[in-house]
């Protein structure tokens, strides 16, 4: 286990290696610098300016630079806000990016499962057919879409939510159902197929023949065995909704990073571009490796043959 | 017991023939007629096809269906809401209302008439609440925008903030996307195929170093790979389809690579072997068709994935360039105005969500079709 | 000999796209205290589905008991509602299944797949059930169980999951075990480990033994009777010589053919031409006249009625009647039955 900890950390870091090395050079490709809106400066000014952001150096000295800072967690300096680091401007921003992922990640799993569920017990009942229904449809319609509803019907029309900023819990109502319907779906989806699956097998009939009730051979054989897999889900899931998060938090104007992200592009502001497009990558390698170790905790069969 | 007395010339023993003990009770059908029989049983699959062809039929001949360019822009009728004659019942009556609050009904009126800028004469007013329960006037106020702007034509969906025909310009926004999906897929398909398909077959060191080079490309989330690529190729449909495809092609090489690994070793191709069938004979016979439900299927996935991140890209700021449509510019157009013209919203909205859950119920056949384990 | 169970005129049903699939049509048996009662037959005979039936564990829908009576013990188990079912399953009527690697939980001790029975049925608390546990891994022959109740299922090999899952069987000393073809999946060493194991248990618990198999050395080694089933009826059945020295039926014959025997190694095995029907439309008159060397015209018109051989022994087939040509078995058969009548063979005997 540990051998397999230490060589998927190695490659951890090779991947982030080398997506920081890409990023650097695509950003060379670019045309802008911070510059560019300041053309009005001085050439001793601009010298000064670019003498700040090290745009001076060789190419690869600045990538030398850039990756030792960028090893001791410093991603740079903002081009469109002076002096500010870029760190700092994520950090200052994060909060609420976590809140709602982490909000609609929970809400998201816990609805889907018990919709799945549901829809396993009473298979090819009406309910499931209307669950597996609604699944479909939250899965497909696109979360900016659902985005667009709640904001115009729940809060511009019946005013139940505050349609935008962030203030307070309420405030985060809208965002956080908006992202929430996509794991609710693909959570529903799993669970049913699994537990349709685990409810087919061998070892059901065997608790069955022994004589243990409904509800006990559902929750100790059924559902244990089918929650294993979801795990593999979860991976994909917390990566659809970052992704959900740069789109929904401009829609709802949400102070997070996904916001700061579009605005750095339409300003060419690399170095926060990169900044965040790195803790992006972080972030999705970070969570596949959590998950599939964690797969190797709970499951007693992997767990168990690792250990040996 | 033997209640019955069955004739004696019964009991002659008759010619059993091997065609009778052999004979096959049920038509045997190929793999492909079978899943096409399957997925034509599938209600949800073929609505869902119908509903594709619909709409494609709508993108490639609805922007010929009125006489609006789609960069033809007056700003003289922006805004405008949907009028489609018969159709007033759906809320496509060409007005704009809005439910206003007041201390009296002639407050409310007068409220009404700035929020439509005045054009009295167009603005009908309706009290929902007159006030006589202690709470706030409540006036519905409706005018009619036609009218009021003196247009003589109908606008089947309104038009936008330049006034540019949303008719014409969601069609031509739901080919671009398709387009790109289409397109982005099939570049998927080829290279996802050609690379697991030779990584597979020729195995050994090959297959080695093309499976190092897939695992640390898959490290890289795809999300950070499109931005990054449309980053520098600047927005366009091309870019974007490069993007969506340099980042699609690698879980359909997995998937192929995987399959036909399980094929090679599976007793009917060595048997196939042994009886000295060729490599183009047992690709052709055997690896090909074997693969061809799983690439059809995970195509079919990857469409609907094309057209969400399109429409993400516009989002963000690296959509199509204005004044080009495409599904994706037109819904962050219609964010933009949503709380006053929803409309302009409304339907790239729904057709870009009929498009998506016409795939993914469509894909979902597929999969049930092709699975052979659903086989009776 | 007292009567423990008797299935009466039993139909069993699946409703699937295609059609009503009559998996088991009209079957009679009755099963006494203390003895073992094998049911042979093809895949697809129905056997698995009659006994899964018994207990109410094949899945509804799509199957459905269509009628008959199941009397256990008097009672009808047909009528029996699940909680009623659930009453019975486990405590006084339990199985053992075929394949060891899926019938245990993966993620759930063994320890705790054994006590959950125990547990149910005889209210025993978690320190009672955990010793009663280890006394039943040391009577299925696990050694080491204070160690092995809290391993999981993939830490055992084959033979010693179908050891566990009998012991998962025996737990509440159950009337009646319905054993489904228990040794099938195992290797052949351990096969023989296994039945003997299941002899034992019989000889020291006194339950009555369905056991389910096609493997007519294992018939001869363990049952005191047998039912031959064919396309979901019972073509023949009688005790363990009335079948293996006496067969009526021609599909006794075509199995007792195909089954290799020690004194006989130069004869060529015997296989029965064709497949069985398709029950989604069961042919006209008897199942097995298309298969059949000595079908009549009657066979293919009307189905044969049980007839009576002895006490003890019935057949199914149209060749038992006063009208019927005297027929002759075939050799291998007849050389059997022949050596019966001389005595110089007995049941015992009859090992693969």
């Amino acid at each position: 286990m540990t051998r397999y900890i230490i060589q998927r950390l190695v490659y951890m870091i090779i991947t982030m290696f080398l997506i920081a090395t890409l990023t650097f050079f695509l950003m060379k490709l670019l045309p802008g610098s911070p510059l560019a809106s300041a053309d009005k400066l001085s050439e001793e000014q601009q010298a000064v300016v670019l003498e700040k952001y090290g745009l001076n150096d060789p190419i690869p000295v600045q990538y030398y630079n850039y990756m030792v800072n960028l090893a001791q967690g410093d991603l740079g300096i903002s081009f469109q806000f002076d002096n500010r680091e870029v760190t700092t401007i994520i950090m200052d921003r994060i909060g609420p990016s976590m809140q709602l992922g982490i909000q609609a990640m929970v809400i998201g799993t816990i609805l889907g499962m018990l919709l799945g569920l549901v829809s396993a017990l009473y298979h090819n009942s009406p309910l499931d057919y209307t669950s597996t229904f609604l699944a479909v449809l939250g899965q497909s319609i696109p979360s900016f879409v659902f985005a667009g509803l709640l904001q115009f019907y729940i809060g511009v029309k019946l005013g139940w939510f505050p349609v935008a900023l962030w203030e307070g819990w309420e405030y985060t109502v809208l965002p956080t159902v908006s992202l929430a319907i996509f794991p609710i779906a693909i959570a529903a989806r799993f669970m049913r197929t699994e537990m349709l699956e685990v409810m087919g097998s061998d070892y059901i009939v065997t608790a069955r023949a022994k004589g243990v009730n409904k509800f006990g051979v559902i929750i100790k054989h059924g559902l244990r065995n089918a929650l294993i897999p979801l795990i593999t889900v979860l991976g994909p899931l917390a990566i659809g909704l970052m992704t959900g998060t740069l789109v929904i938090e401009n829609i709802f104007a949400v102070p997070g990073i996904g916001e700061q992200f579009v605005k750095a592009i339409n300003v060419n502001d690399y170095p926060i571009i990169m900044g965040t497009t790195l803790l992006l990558a972080f972030m999705f390698i970070f969570i596949i490796l959590v998950i599939d170790l964690l797969y190797g905790v709970i499951d007693p069969r992997i767990r168990l043959a690792e250990g040996e | 017991m033997d209640n019955h007395k069955p004739s004696k010339d019964l009991f002659v023993p008759v010619d059993r023939t091997d065609e009778q003990s052999e004979k096959i009770e049920r038509p045997s059908l190929s793999f492909w007629q079978d899943s096409f029989i399957r997925l034509r049983k599938n209600v949800g699959a073929m609505i869902g096809l119908a509903v594709l062809v619909i709409l494609a039929l709508l993108a490639i001949f609805g922007p010929y269906m009125n006489d609006h360019g789609q960069y033809e822009q007056d700003l003289s009728r922006a805004k405008v809401p949907p009028k489609v004659d018969g159709l007033g019942w759906l809320g496509m009556d060409g007005t704009l209302s809005d439910v206003i609050e007041a201390d009296s009904v002639e407050d409310a009126e007068q409220k009404a008439l700035m929020r439509f800028n005045n054009q009295e004469e167009f603005i009908t007013t309706e009290v929902l609440n007159d006030g006589s329960n202690g709470e706030q006037v409540e006036v519905k106020a409706t005018l009619d925008v036609y009218s009021a702007r003196n247009i003589e034509e109908n606008f089947w969906f309104g038009t936008d903030g330049l006034g540019r025909d949303q008719w014409t310009r969601t069609w031509m926004g739901t080919r671009v996307s398709l387009y790109i999906a289409f397109l982005a897929a099939a570049i998927d398909m080829v290279i996802g195929v050609a690379y697991g398909g030779i990584s597979a077959y020729y195995g050994g060191r090959v297959d080695n170093y093309m499976q190092r080079v897939i695992e640390i490309l898959v490290g890289i989330p795809n999300l950070v790979l499109i931005i990054l690529m449309i980053l520098i190729l600047d927005p366009g449909i091309l870019s974007i389809t490069i993007a969506l495809a340099i980042s699609g092609w690698i879980s359909m090489a997995r998937i192929v690579r995987g399959q036909i690994l399980k094929l090679k070793n599976q007793e009917f191709v060595l048997a196939s072997r042994t009886l000295g069938a060729k490599d183009s004979r047992i690709l052709q016979r055997h690896l090909i068709p074997n693969v061809l439900g799983l690439i059809i299927i995970n195509t079919m996935f990857s469409i609907p994935s094309a057209i969400f991140f399109e429409a993400f890209l516009s989002f963000i700021g690296l959509g199509l360039p204005t004044p080009m449509a495409s599904l994706g510019t037109l819904i962050d157009a219609g964010f933009k105005s949503l709380q006053i013209y929803p409309h302009i919203l409304l339907f790239p909205a729904i057709i870009i969500s009929l498009v998506m859950i016409a795939f993914n119920v469509l894909a979902d056949g597929l999969r049930d079709a092709f699975d052979p384990k659903m086989r009776e | 000999m007292e009567k423990l169970l008797e299935v009466k005129n039993m139909h069993v049903s699946f409703d699937t796209y295609g059609g009503e699939v009559k998996a088991v049509r009209g079957v009679n048996f009755d099963v006494n205290k203390g003895e073992t009662l094998a049911i042979v037959g093809e895949s697809g005979s129905g056997k698995s589905v009659t006994t899964k039936a018994l207990m109410q564990l094949i899945p509804q829908p799509p199957g459905r008991i269509k009628e008959g009576e199941i009397l256990f013990e008097g009672r009808d188990l047909a009528k029996m509602n699940e909680k009623q079912m659930q009453k019975i399953r486990g405590k006084e009527i339990s199985m053992i299944f075929q394949d060891p690697m899926t019938s245990l939980n993966p993620t759930m001790k063994v320890g705790n797949q054994i006590m959950e029975g125990l547990i149910k049925h005889q209210k025993m608390s978690k320190a009672q059930a955990r010793k009663r546990v280890s006394e039943l891994l040391e009577l299925v022959g696990i050694p080491d169980a204070e160690n092995r109740i809290n391993q999981y299922p993939h830490q055992f090999s084959g033979g010693m999951r179908q050891r566990v899952v009998v012991a998962i069987a025996l737990a509440c000393n159950p009337k009646l075990l319905i054993a489904d073809e228990p040794t099938t999946a195992l290797d052949v060493t351990i096969q023989a480990q296994i039945l003997e194991l299941m002899k034992d248990i019989q000889k020291k618990t006194d339950s009555a033994t369905i056991f389910i198999t096609h493997d007519l050395g294992v018939v001869a080694n363990v049952a005191d009777r047998v039912a031959v089933m064919y396309a979901g009826k019972i073509v023949e059945i009688g005790t363990v010589d009335d079948i293996f020295y006496n067969p009526q039926h021609p599909y006794t014959w075509g199995l007792l053919g195909s089954m290799p025997s020690l004194d006989s190694e130069d004869e060529e095995l015997y296989a029965i031409p064709g497949s069985p029907p398709d029950l989604l439309n069961p042919p006209k008159g008897d199942a097995f006249a298309a298969r059949n060397e000595y079908a009549m015209k009657i066979d293919f018109e009307q189905e044969p009625p049980m007839f009576k051989v002895s006490d003890t022994h019935y057949a199914a087939t149209w060749l038992l009647h006063e009208n019927a040509p005297k027929i002759e078995p075939p050799e291998a058969v007849k050389k059997r039955m022949e050596g019966n009548a001389n005595g110089s063979s007995s049941s015992e005997g009859e090992r693969i």
